[in-house]
């Protein structure tokens, strides 16, 4: 049980630290990479939280695509000047972002979800959560599963009309 | 002890950083990637959730297969915003979020 809480201690802070990293250096592509750093730390998360399935897909999809399609919009987007990263509005950012953390943190203490739901704990011995993740895709939340697909199907087809360069013709 | 409120603290931080960076960033792919950080974090807060409560049969995982939707519905957002911003930087030579201001009065 402790082991669990130090592993899940190293991976938040590596989690929190590369997302500041992501949110504070001035190179673009640090960035991108920092972001992955970070993406896959959270996919660590979710092992600790007994969901393998969404590790995996955390993996595939943000470690995968997300990182690869943002360094694709890095490099074309890319100018030679690029004098400051942050506008001048940063400050009241810094404010706006601890403002929003002391109101969230404050809400969960107070509303104390895991009181209400008679928690366990997180379970440890041989459970996964592929079965049920599965049995409730496929029953209650099939058609939304269906629907989604198509979401991304329709997604695709516009981000390729979207970029598409009009002037090489049809 | 893991507790249902260490996944919750971590959360708020995640969105928290997201929040900085969507409002202090010029360039709009950075800015994309800190909305990706704020459904992370949402993503570890119902993962969290779903870890300590969804037991019962009848409420069967419902925060993982949030989180499966959430996945989802960023890949599409990332895909389509991505090209969104390479067609304004082609039209207009930019991709920073404070020099696009045609629709500002």
């Amino acid at each position: 049980m402790t082991a669990q809480l130090i592993i899940f201690y190293l991976l938040g802070a590596a989690t929190v630290l590369s997302s500041l990293g992501v949110v504070l250096t001035r190179n673009v592509v640090h960035a991108a990479f920092m972001l992955l750093v970070a993406l896959l730390a959270v996919a660590g998360i979710f092992l600790v939280a007994v969901a393998e399935f969404l590790a995996l897909a955390q993996i595939l999809i943000y470690g995968g695509a997300v990182t690869v399609v943002v360094l694709f919009a890095i490099m074309l987007t890319r100018t030679d000047d690029q004098p400051r990263a942050d506008h001048s509005q940063r400050a009241l950012a810094m404010l706006a972002a601890i403002g929003v953390f002391g109101l969230l943190v404050v809400a969960f203490v107070v509303s104390d979800v895991a009181s209400l739901e008679s928690a366990t704990g997180v379970a440890t011995d041989g459970e996964t959560g592929f079965e049920n993740l599965a049995l409730g895709l496929f029953t209650d939340w099939a058609i939304p599963f269906e629907m989604a697909s198509l979401v991304l199907l329709v997604a695709l087809i516009g981000a390729i009309m979207l970029a598409r360069n009009l002037e090489d013709g049809e | 002890m893991l507790e249902l409120a260490h996944f919750q603290v971590l959360s708020a931080a995640l969105f928290s950083i997201g929040i900085f960076g969507v409002l202090a960033r010029r360039s709009a792919v950075l800015v994309l990637i800190s909305i990706e950080i704020m459904l992370n974090a949402v993503n570890v807060n119902l993962v969290g959730i779903a870890a300590f409560s969804d037991r019962a049969a009848d409420v069967r995982v419902f925060g993982q297969i949030l989180v499966v939707f959430i996945i989802t519905i960023a890949a599409a957002e990332i895909g389509l915003a991505l090209a969104i911003v390479l067609r304004v930087f082609r039209n207009r030579g930019s991709a920073n979020v404070d020099e696009l201001n045609v629709m500002k009065w």
